[in-house]
C-alpha cells in the first residue's frame, strides 16, 4: 500500500503553475527523497501533501485519506523551515502541548521520554529562546517525533543543522524506517539524504523529471540523478 | 469532550505565552488608560455629559485597545512557522478558533476591567450601579469584538500590513455589536436598568455574537487552509 499517493496534482500562485500535474507514490516503509534545484516546487508540494494548503487539481492522500483528515493528520509528522516551538515556553510545555494535541495518553511522559532521546533531558525546563540553535533543532526534532508519526514529512530536513542534530536525526530516520515509517524528504543534502532513500524523484519547474528507486549509481555519486535527468542532463 | 480539551489547550498556550512576554497586554493597557486619561482632560465634566458619552467613549477605547492584542492572536504563530504545527496537528481549525477566540476573551475583558476603574476615577462617574447588568453588556460586546478580530487576525496573519488591515476589517464589521454596547453601557452607566427601551440592543447583541460566532466557526478551516 502506499502511504503517500499524489495524483495529477497542480497547484497555481495567482496564475503560476509551481506544480504541475504531479504523480508520484511513497510506498508504505519507504523513503522518497524529493530532490531538485531552487524554486522546483519541492516545497510546495510538501506543504501541500502536509495539507496546509489544497492542490488546485488533483488528488493527495495520505495512508487512502485526504491529507485534512484528522486520521491523516494523526499518522503524519512535518518538519519544515521553521522550528515550530514556541520560545516563550519551555522545551518541556513545548512537547507538552503537542503531545496534548495529538491526545497522546501521557503527553508529559511522551514528551520527557522525546527530550531524553533527544540529548535536552537536563534543560527541560528551559525556555526555549534561551537554547542555542543545535538544541532548538533538537527539540523541533522530538516535536515531530513526539506522537510517532506513520509518515514523516521533512523538508530540508538537515539543512543548517549541527553534527550532533544531524546525528540524531539520521539515527532516528533509520530506526524510523526499520519499524516501518514512511519518509518523503526534501532535501539539497544528496549525500545525507540518498543514504537513506529508497526512492527518489527529481522535480524540475513543478514537473517530475525523474521518479525510481535509489540505486547504487546515485549513492555513489550524488549528482548523477541532475546530470542524467535534470536541465541539460 | 476531546474537543473541549482541545480548545483549553490552546487558551492555556496562548494565556501562558502572553503572560511570559506581556506583549500585547502591557501595550493594550497602556494604550487604553492613555486615551481615557487624555480624553478626561477634553471632554467637559459634567455628570450628564459623561454618562451621554460613557457608552461611546469605553467601547471605542475598548475597540482601539483590544486590536492591539487580536493582532497578536494568530501573529503570535509566525515566528519558528509554529502556526505549521498547529495547522498539521489533528485538531479541528474550529478547536483552534475557540481556543484563541477565548485566550483573546480574556484578554480584552481584563483590560476593560481595568479601565473601568480608572474611567470611574477621572471622569467621576459612579459606574457601578447597575454592575451585574453591565457585567453582561462587557462579556456579550467583548465576545462579539473578539470573535471578529480572531478570525481576521487569522485572515491577515500572512498580510505584511496587518497591523493596519486588521482594524480596516474588523470596525465596519463591529458596528452592530459596538453600537448596541455603546447603547447598553451609557444607560446602565446612568443607572438606568436594562428595560424595554433597551432590551432591543440587548437581543442585537445576542443576536451579533451567535451568529458571527456561527460564522467563523464554519470558515475557519477555509480561512486557515484555503
Amino acid at each position: 500500500m502506499n502511504a503517500v499517493a499524489v495524483d495529477g496534482v497542480w497547484k497555481f500562485y495567482g496564475d503560476f503553475p509551481a506544480l504541475r500535474n504531479i504523480r508520484l507514490e511513497a510506498p508504505e516503509g519507504g523513503c522518497l527523497a524529493l530532490i531538485g534545484r531552487n524554486g522546483a516546487g519541492k516545497t510546495t508540494l510538501l506543504r501541500t501533501i502536509a495539507g496546509f494548503s489544497r492542490p488546485g487539481k488533483g488528488r493527495i492522500e495520505i495512508f487512502g485519506k485526504e491529507p485534512r483528515d484528522i486520521q491523516a493528520r494523526r499518522r503524519m509528522g512535518y518538519i519544515g523551515h521553521g522550528i515550530s516551538v514556541y520560545d516563550e515556553l519551555s522545551a518541556l510545555e513545548n512537547l507538552t502541548l503537542y503531545g496534548k494535541l495529538y491526545s497522546l495518553p501521557d503527553p508529559h511522559r511522551a514528551a520527557l521520554e522525546w527530550l531524553e532521546r533527544t540529548g535536552l533531558a537536563r534543560v527541560a525546563h528551559g525556555l526555549v529562546r534561551e537554547f542555542s540553535r543545535g538544541m532548538r533543532q533538537r527539540l523541533a526534532v522530538a516535536r515531530a517525533f513526539l506522537h510517532e508519526p506513520s509518515v514523516l514529512l521533512l523538508d530540508e530536513p538537515f539543512t543548517a543543522l549541527d553534527d550532533r542534530a544531524i546525528a540524531v536525526l539520521q539515527s532516528l530516520l533509520r530506526d524510523g524506517l526499520a519499524q516501518g515509517k514512511t519518509i518523503v524528504m526534501s532535501t539539497h543534502q544528496l549525500r545525507e539524504a540518498l543514504e537513506l532513500a529508497t526512492h527518489v524523484a527529481l522535480l524540475n519547474r513543478g514537473q517530475v523529471a525523474f521518479l525510481g528507486p535509489c540505486t547504487p549509481e546515485m549513492v555513489s555519486d550524488p549528482g548523477y540523478v541532475y546530470a542524467r535527468y535534470g536541465e541539460g542532463g | 469532550m476531546r474537543f473541549a480539551r482541545l480548545v483549553w489547550v490552546v487558551t492555556v498556550k496562548d494565556l501562558r505565552a502572553e503572560l511570559r512576554t506581556k506583549e500585547a497586554i502591557n501595550a493594550s493597557l497602556g494604550f487604553a488608560l492613555v486615551i481615557l486619561i487624555l480624553f478626561s482632560f477634553a471632554f467637559e465634566r459634567s455628570i450628564e455629559g459623561v454618562r451621554e458619552i460613557s457608552g461611546g467613549l469605553l467601547w471605542i477605547v475598548f475597540a482601539f485597545a483590544g486590536t492591539l492584542i487580536l493582532n497578536r492572536s494568530f501573529a503570535r504563530e509566525l515566528p519558528n512557522d509554529c502556526l505549521d504545527a498547529l495547522i498539521a496537528a489533528p485538531i479541528p481549525g474550529s478547536a483552534l478558533f475557540l481556543g484563541k477566540a477565548f485566550a483573546n476573551f480574556v484578554l480584552v475583558l481584563a483590560v476593560e476591567l481595568v479601565s473601568l476603574p480608572i474611567f470611574g476615577i477621572f471622569y467621576n462617574v459612579q459606574w457601578t450601579q447597575q454592575l451585574p447588568e453591565l457585567m453582561l453588556v462587557l462579556l456579550l460586546g467583548t465576545w462579539g469584538l473578539t470573535v471578529i478580530g480572531t478570525i481576521f487576525s487569522a485572515l491577515t496573519v500572512n498580510i505584511r500590513l496587518r497591523e493596519v488591515m486588521l482594524p480596516m476589517l474588523t470596525y465596519p464589521i463591529m458596528v452592530p455589536a459596538l453600537l448596541g454596547a455603546m447603547q447598553l453601557t451609557s444607560a446602565l452607566v446612568a443607572g438606568t436598568p436594562i428595560g424595554p427601551d433597551t432590551s432591543s440592543w440587548l437581543k442585537m447583541l445576542i443576536g451579533f455574537d451567535l451568529i458571527y460566532t456561527a460564522v467563523s466557526l464554519v470558515l475557519v478551516e477555509t480561512v486557515l487552509v484555503g
